[in-house]
Order: C-alpha cells, then structure tokens, then sequence
C-alpha cells in the first residue's frame, strides 16, 4: 500500500460525483441535507470527512454505503455506480452494531455467512481476523460481556474479514473513553500502514479534530444547512504524528480557523462581526449553563483579550460538537465574536460573566429579544393574544415552514429553555401552553 | 437447541465421537421417555372408527389421570407450536409489509377480544368434516381452540419487537448482505426471542384457563368429551365429586411444574444470551435440566451436530440467490393505482363481511333482542370495572409491598404464574356452596370467578414496576422524610402508573373471555346464573345456536374495541407520555 502511494498511480477509489440529498419536510416541501458533493478517493488514501453534528457527514458517508438512496448524483465504486451495498466496502459503525446475541466469533462470522463460505473456511477467517485485531481469547464470549473499546474491535473483526477494498467509519471512536480511542486509533493506523489487511482506502467520518488530524491524509471540512465541503486539507505529516509537534498543532489551529471561517448573515459592526440570523434559523442546541459556564471560562486574567479555541476545547474537554454550538450562539447573542480560531468577548459578554443570577437573566433577556428573531417573535405575539397565552402548536408550524419536523421541535424546545431561563415567557407541559403568568 | 448454543468454540473442534458416559444415560432416558409419552398419547388423539355423537367415557377414578394429562399436554404443545409458526409467519408479514399491517394488527385487536368459545364453535363443523370417522376431528378443533387462546399476544409480542430493531443493527445487516432468509434467523428471530418466551408462558397460563372449554366440544346437540383434563373436570362437576376435583389440582400442578422445569426454565436462562445488557439477577441457580445435559459426553457432540445442522439450515443456499439490484424509478401512476386498489379491495371485503353478519343475525333475531344482548354486555361491562377495581385496591398495595423486598418478589413471581393457569371451573364447588349456603346474590358473586385468572396480571405488572423504580428516587423520598399518602401520591403511584395501566389494559381484556366461563356455574346438580354477555354466549354455545352465537360474539368484541378505545388507550398514551422513566 505504502507502494501504492509512492508509485504515482493513484487509481480512483470511490468517486463521490453531485451527490445531492433532501428529506421530506412536508409533503410538497424538501429540505435539502446534502448539496453539490463531489470528491474522490484514491488507493492508499485515508480521507476524513469532518464537520458539526447534522452537517449530514453521516448521511454521506451512507450514501456511499448504499445504504441510503441520493436524490441526484452518482457514487461509484472502482468505477461501477453503487445502488445497494456491494462486496468490497464494509462499514464500522459508531454504536458498534453487534448482534447481542451472537458470540464474538459469530459476529465476525456473520459478513462471510452472507457471502456463502462454508463453515470451515469461515471459522478459520473469523478466527485470524479475531487474532489480528487483538481479541484472541474472547471468540466464546458475548457482546454484553466485553467493554466498549473490545466491542468496537469487534466491530473491526467484522468489517475486515470479509477483505473489503474500502472501509468506512461512522465516528468509531466517539463512545469509546479518551484513552481507549487513543489505544484503538493507533492499532488501526498501524493496521493500515503496516499492509496486514487488502485495504486501499479509508473514509472516516468524524467531529473530533485532533483525530481528523492525526489519521488522515487528507481532511475535507464539512459545511452545514446544507452540507457541503466547505473546503479541503491536505496533510503531508508522517505517521505517527506527534500531538505535540508544531506543525501538528499549526494543522489544528489551520483546521479550527477554516471551521470558524463565517458561513452565511455576518455583520460588520464598529469592526466587530456578528452573526444575525431570521426567524426560521436553526439554533444551535446549547444548555444555559453552558452558555455561562463557557463565558466565565473565557473571562479569566489568563485569556486577555482573545482566547484561542484549541487550547480552551482542550482546558474544558470540548469537542466540536460541544464547542462549536456555543461560539455560535455566543456570535448570535453578540457576547463574543470568533475569527481565525480566536474567541474575544465583547462588552455584554463580559457583563454577563461578571454579573450575578438575576441580572444574568436580566442580560441574558435583552440579548434574547434583540438578536433571536424566534424569541421576540414569541413574546410579540403572547403580548398581541388577548389572555397571553399561545399554543406551542402554533409556532412549531411556523417553523415548519423552514424546518423539518423533527428540526422545528428542536429549535422551539431550545428557545422555550431560553425563554424561560430569561423570564420572557411561561411555559406549561402538559397543556402545551406558552404564557406570560408565572407558574402559582 | 439450547445445548447447540452453550458450546464453546474453541480452535481444534472436537470431532471424534467420544463414548457416551453415566449422564448420557440418565438424559437419554429422560429423552426417550418424553418421546415413547408423546407418540401414546399422539396414538390416542388418532383413533379412527369413531362417530359423532358416541360417547368417550371420562373415568374420574384418579389413576387415569395421568393419561389423561398427557393428552392435555399433547393438545396445547402442538397449540403452542401452530402460535408459533403463526407467530413467525403473520407477524413478520405484518412487520414487513406496510400493507399487509394495516390488515392485519387491526384483525388481531378485534380477534383477541373473541371469546376462545367462539372459535371452536365455529371450527368444529370443518374440522368434522375433514376427518370423518376419526377422533382427529374434534381434536383438532380443540386444538383449533387453544391455538386461539395463546396466539395473539404473541404474534403482537414479535411484530413489536421486529419493529424496534436498532437502526444500526438493520444498517449493519444490510452493509453485510444478509439475505431475508439469514436476517430472519440471525436478527428478527433473536431480537424477539425474550418478549416471545414470556409471552408463550403467558399463553400457557391462558390455554390452561380454558382447558374445561377447549376439551368439552358440542356438535349437533352432541357432546364430545375429549380424553384429559378439562374433560376430568367437567365430568366431576355434574357429579360432585370433590375427590376428582382435589386429583384434577394436583395433576395440574405436576403438570405445571414440569412444565416450568423441562420447558420454560431452560427457555429461560436460553433467553438470557438474546438480551442486550447483562441482567443484574447475578447468582441464579442453573436449571438442573441444563447441568445434566452439560454433563453427558454423547449428547453434547450431538449438540454439536445440531449446531452444524442448524447453521447449514440457515445458510440454505436456496435461500440466498441475491437479486441483481438495478435502480427502477418508481412510476408514481402504477403505485397510485396499486394503493388505491388495495384500500378498495381491504375496504370491499370488510363491508361486505358486516353486511353478511348483519344480515344473518337480523334474519334469526329481532331488534328488541339486539338491545337486550346490548344491555347484558353492559352488565358484564360494569361487573369487569368493578372487578378491575377491586382487584386493583387488593393487589397494587400488595404488589409494591412484594416489589419493594427482591427476596419476596423471587418467591411470588412463579407462584403468580401458577394461579394465573388455575382454571375457574375448580372454584365452582367452592363458589356454589357459598351462594346456596349463605343465600348470595349470584348476579354479584359468582363474578369474582371473572377476574380469577386475569387479575395476577395487575399483581405482576405492579411488582414489575416497583422493581424499575430508581433507588435513588426512593432514597430520596426516605431523605426527605416522605411518608404516608404522601409517599404514595408523589413516589409510588407516578412510578408505578404505566405498569399498572398495562396491567389492567390485559386484566380486563382477560376478564370479559373469562365471563362465558364465569356467568354459568355448575355443582352437582345445581347451576347459578348470573345475568350477562358470557352466559348469554355459554348458553347458545350449548345448544349451537348459531345467529345468537355470532349476535353475542359480535357485540362482546364491539364493546371490548370500544371501550379499548375510548378508555384504555388514552390512559395509556398518557402514562407513557409523561410516567416512563426515560
């Protein structure tokens, strides 16, 4: 393999052409996921898709799988177009997908069942599969009995006995304890390096950038609502790469600047930009104490003016599911201000991290209503209703009318929390009633 | 199987056949004997030359007993096992096949609300028919009649369970290409194995309530007395035989036991392998049928033997022949027509079904007669509520007393499960003599006989939730120092609500098929009345007459739907919605 990428010929892999992809939202209305995807993959290359949760990364990579049907666009691979799942990919999934009721030794036997090899010449694939990913002495036992880093080597055993070309991976690593995915990552780069197995290319999807970093040869950023590569990073480091070397972490930062980089509705104001968003925006899922807990991290002696974001995601053990959502906001509500990787907190942020319980919902309040157009919508129209009070119903089929189902439940039930953290608005469960009065 | 499933893989296969050892014997007798009972017993529900309307003679002298539990058995283990095939065919059509749901799972809502006796009424003629001059008829009607009383939750059991598969597995399967035949065997079929077992255990307990119906088939103003139990027991009744009732209830037991011990134990701890986490019941005992086929040589190699054939029949090469997949647009004219015509066709059928029925019972009945039945369906109604109400006030404080001591809860779960198959008909004595001797209201008690079967589902619900209930809620609650009603309106009853509803959802369901048995008593020569739907149908069952049969049948199960309903499901939405821990 190390040959193969050497030699200059890069044969094509997997050829990710137009690949578009929407979801039904109503029954006349699409909401579209994926859009304009086009990548390929070549022998000997580990590439990884990288991007927020529900920039539909996993969707692609599915559709890749030919698990799930694109809506245009074409997958193909070694040159033939991928309509259902084909011999030569196999998948590890991030939940591990193992049959609880199946021995470890089933499980891995299970790939070869389908493809009809007779029970000998299974037994004994199953069994060097089992040696090669490190299980050797667990063949007997189950599933239940194995902790998460073993099932997910199962999960391995499993894809690769049945000799694919090309493996995929839905974030393997993302259930599994820090030190745990670090033991499992390096078992699986020397997996690959070392040419054991027919491998010739993989494709990892991933949130995590210190992995994207450290596995691929190249990184393709993903960009959400709809997904899309945002932009593409090639990585010339030699394995292993040191997490400490400069110019490892001159990769990550790179990584978390184009991450950053504005997408879409960005103001300049008194040189500061902010992000300002409609009605219909779909808000990052973020806890007020998150909120909080991030600004107060922020505003210590140590980070003057401006903090930069790996060494914060690495003090507060964020990964970018969980940082990204909270810069967004905090850009939204105009507490702070994100470029090139770098968070700066502006006025009100340092306000808010200063200020005690009540007047944080006293700020927290204002910003509310000027800059999330949802929550001053809410509030209009409890202050417009005669008896101040309006169904949740109502709303969420507003929503609809830019979101999906699911995606406008979502947002109405994070601006109801907002809502009812900054006292703008009462909220009843049972009736779904949104109001002004407070609770008796 | 189960033996098949134990063995451990190890890299040198044992394949040289090693001599059979001491426990080779003992459980080569234990086989052989099942083995050499069945086919007797098999023999027996076989016998030709036998005509309608002659008597079998049903001995009560105890030492026919034994015989006679065997063809019991016999009866409901083939039952059992058509639920199962059933079970595995229907229910996977309906979990497969959207059309096929919307069918089918609504049939299986009204069919479940039929009374056991209507079945066998209506599948005695055809099965007379097709073996005439042979006991195989009636047999197979009783059969017919078992087979109706454990079918259903089943089959609901492995649809529900088809349909929660994890997304992931399902990817997974595909991504390795199963074919349908392998997913079935490799995926549906565990998956759904531990709802499956417990609910052919419940079957069970279902099908021995019914033993005394199932076996007593009229025909023609005939009666046919099948050889077995519920047969031993309907004979002892008319006679007031006490003695026979007292051996019937020990053969049950033994029966039972050995149910639980051969069968459902080993299923048991079988059904451990098929959950997804390990069960924290740590330090339970190995059921001693598994130990003893863990200790013979032969038999383990023939363990193994059945594993290879097992694996060879899921492998069947037949069944793998893979279609070719091209990508077909899918023409949206032919798949409109398609539905349509579907619909029309379910639609059709349905309206002509109602139509047919009514105009059978309206040829025969007059309206005046449709309200009257109407209104003894409410007066069943009402003694069910009552009923579920009663049994509720004893039982749910008893089972969170049980739920609440794990050592009590290990005692009472097997014992629950016994009550539940204890047929009604060995309470009549008990329930006669209390009515003549005290001068009772039989229209008020001989209902308790209703819910004697069916209110141990309330008990083992309530015990169940109580066990889900966090420890740390209850901690909480001591802390604070909750007692009282208190403890009761905040901790307990919230916890326990779905549970409870789930209970009472299966109590009541049971209660209003229990009520034919229950409405009409039977001692010596005295037989109590009660008014309602049951007695209404257990009388025009005996004498076949079949529009007020289907008039009565009809109305049960419009009003067991109804009240399903209106009642039931919305209490159950919202113990869902708002009770169940996450």
């Amino acid at each position: 393999m190390t040959d193969n990428l050497h030699n200059g010929v890069k044969q094509a892999l997997i050829e990710v052409v137009d690949i578009k992809k929407s979801f039904k939202k109503s029954d006349n209305q699409d909401l579209l996921v994926l859009d304009n995807l086009h990548f390929t993959l070549r022998e000997g290359e580990l590439i990884a898709l990288l991007g927020k949760s529900g920039s539909g990364k996993s969707t692609l990579l599915r559709i890749i799988a030919g698990l799930v049907k694109p809506n245009s666009g074409e997958v193909r691979f070694c040159h033939q177009p991928v309509y259902a799942p084909v011999p030569g990919m196999s998948m590890v999934f991030q939940s591990f997908a193992l049959m609880p009721w199946l021995t470890v030794l089933q499980n891995v036997e299970l790939g070869l069942e389908a493809q009809g090899v007779p029970p000998a010449e299974r037994r004994a694939r199953a069994i060097k599969a089992i040696d090669i990913i490190g299980l050797d002495g667990f063949e007997s036992a189950f599933p239940k009995e194995l902790s998460g880093g073993m099932r997910q080597r199962v999960g391995f055993a499993r894809a690769l006995v049945v000799d694919p070309t090309v493996l995929l991976m839905d974030e393997p690593f993302s259930a599994l304890d820090v030190l745990t995915a670090d033991n499992l990552r390096s078992d699986l780069l020397d997996l690959w390096n070392e040419g054991k197995t027919k491998l010739k290319g993989i494709v990892l999807v991933t949130h995590n950038i210190e992995e994207a970093a450290a596995l691929a040869d190249r990184i393709l950023i993903f960009g959400s609502n709809p997904g899309c590569i945002r932009s593409e990073l090639t990585v010339d480091l030699d394995h292993p790469r040191n997490e400490s070397d400069p110019a490892f972490r001159k990769l990550v930062d790179d990584i978390y600047t184009l991450m950053t980089q504005p997408e879409e509705g960005v103001v300049a104001i008194r040189g500061l930009r902010f992000k300002t968003i409609d009605l219909g925006y779909r808000l990052p899922k973020v806890e007020i104490s998150e909120i909080t807990g991030f600004l107060e991290a922020v505003h210590t002696p140590e980070y003057k003016t401006k903090a930069d974001l790996p060494e914060i995601a690495e003090e507060l053990h964020l990964n970018v599911d969980d940082l990204f959502p909270i810069t967004e906001i905090l850009e939204i509500m105009r507490f702070a201000t994100v470029e090139k990787g770098d968070i700066a907190l502006t006025e009100s942020g340092k306000q808010f991290a200063d200020a005690d319980i009540l007047q944080r919902k006293k700020i927290f309040a204002d910003n509310l209503m000027n800059y999330v157009p949802l929550a001053r919508h809410i509030r209009h129209e409890l202050d417009k209703d005669p008896g101040h009070r309006v169904s949740e119903e109502r709303f969420l089929a507003e929503l609809e009318d830019y979101l999906s189902h699911e995606a406008a439940e979502e947002v109405l039930k994070i601006v109801i929390d907002w809502g009812r953290y900054a006292e703008i608005f009462a909220y009843d469960y049972n009736t779904g009633l949104l109001s002004l009065e407070n609770p008796q | 199987m189960f033996n098949s499933g134990r063995r451990t893989f190890s890299k040198n296969e044992v394949t040289s056949w090693s001599l059979p050892n001491y426990w080779d014997f003992i459980a080569l007798i234990l086989i052989l004997s099942i083995i050499l009972l069945i086919g007797w017993a098999a023999a027996g529900m076989t016998t030709t030359h036998y005509t309608v309307g002659e008597t079998i003679p049903i001995s009560l002298d105890p030492s026919a007993l034994p015989y006679y539990s065997l063809r019991t058995v016999l009866r409901m283990l083939i039952g059992l096992l058509c639920s199962l095939i059933f079970t595995l065919t229907i229910g996977t059509l309906a979990a497969k096949s959207k059309r096929a749901e919307q069918v089918i799972i609504p049939l299986i809502d009204i069919l479940q609300s039929v009374p056991v006796l209507g079945f066998q009424v209506i599948a005695v003629v055809p099965f007379l028919a097709l073996f005439p001059n042979s006991l195989l008829g009636p047999e197979c009607a009783a059969i017919f009649a078992i087979f109706t009383a454990q079918v259903w939750n089943m089959t609901l059991s492995f649809y529900q369970s088809s349909r929660t598969i994890s997304p992931e597995l399902i990817e997974a399967v595909q991504m390795f290409r199963l074919s349908a035949w392998q997913r079935f065997w490799r995926v549906d079929v565990p998956n759904a194995m531990p709802g499956l077992i417990w609910n052919s255990m419940m079957s069970m307990s279902a099908s021995w309530f019914f033993v005394v119906a199932s076996e007593a088939i009229t025909v023609a103003n005939k009666n046919i007395t099948l050889p077995g139990i519920g047969s031993y027991i309907a004979a002892a009744l008319p006679n007031a035989d006490l003695h026979a009732v007292g051996y019937a209830i020990i053969a049950m037991l033994i029966v039972i036991l050995a149910y639980d011990q051969l069968m459902f134990r080993p299923l048991n701890q079988w059904m451990e392998r098929f959950r997804a986490e390990e069960s924290d019941d740590v330090g339970r005992t190995q059921p001693w049928i598994i130990s003893l086929f863990e200790h013979t040589r032969l038999m383990r190699n023939m363990g193994v033997l059945i594993g290879q054939f097992w694996d060879a029949f899921v492998n069947l090469s037949w069944f793998r022949q893979k279609k070719t997949v091209i990508q077909h647009e899918h023409n949206e004219w032919v798949s409109k027509i398609i539905v349509i015509s579907w619909y029309s066709l379910v639609s059709i059928i349905m309206f002509t079904a109602i139509a047919f029925l009514v105009w059978y019972i309206k040829e025969a009945i007059a309206w005046h007669e449709v309200l009257w039945v109407i209104c003894l369906g409410l007066f069943t109604g009402l003694r069910v509520i009552v009923l579920i109400f009663i049994s509720s006030l004893i039982w749910v404080p008893v089972g969170v007393w049980v739920g609440l001591r794990p050592r009590a809860t290990k005692i009472v779960q097997p014992l629950i499960q016994f009550l539940a198959s204890f047929p009604a008909y060995l309470f009549f004595p008990v329930v006669v003599m209390l009515i003549v001797r005290f001068k009772l209201n039989p229209e008020i008690w001989t209902s308790p006989l209703m819910v004697l079967g069916t209110q141990w589902y309330i008990l083992f619900n309530v015990i169940a939730g109580t066990l889900a209930l966090p420890k740390d809620l209850r901690q909480v609650a001591s802390n604070l120092q909750v007692t009282g009603w208190l403890w009761w309106k905040r901790l307990i009853l919230p916890a326990i609500f779905p549970y409870f509803i789930t209970g009472a959802i299966t109590a009541a369901g049971g209660a209003w098929n229990a009520s034919i048995v229950a409405e009409v008593v039977t001692w010596g020569d005295t037989t109590i009345r009660a008014t309602g739907l049951g007695s209404y149908i257990a009388a025009y069952a005996t004498n076949l007459n079949y529009p007020h049969l289907a008039l009565g049948i009809a109305v049960m199960c419009l009003l067991v739907v109804i009240i399903n309903r209106i009642f039931w499901r919305p209490l159950y939405n919202l113990a869902e919605k708002y009770y169940f821990f996450d």
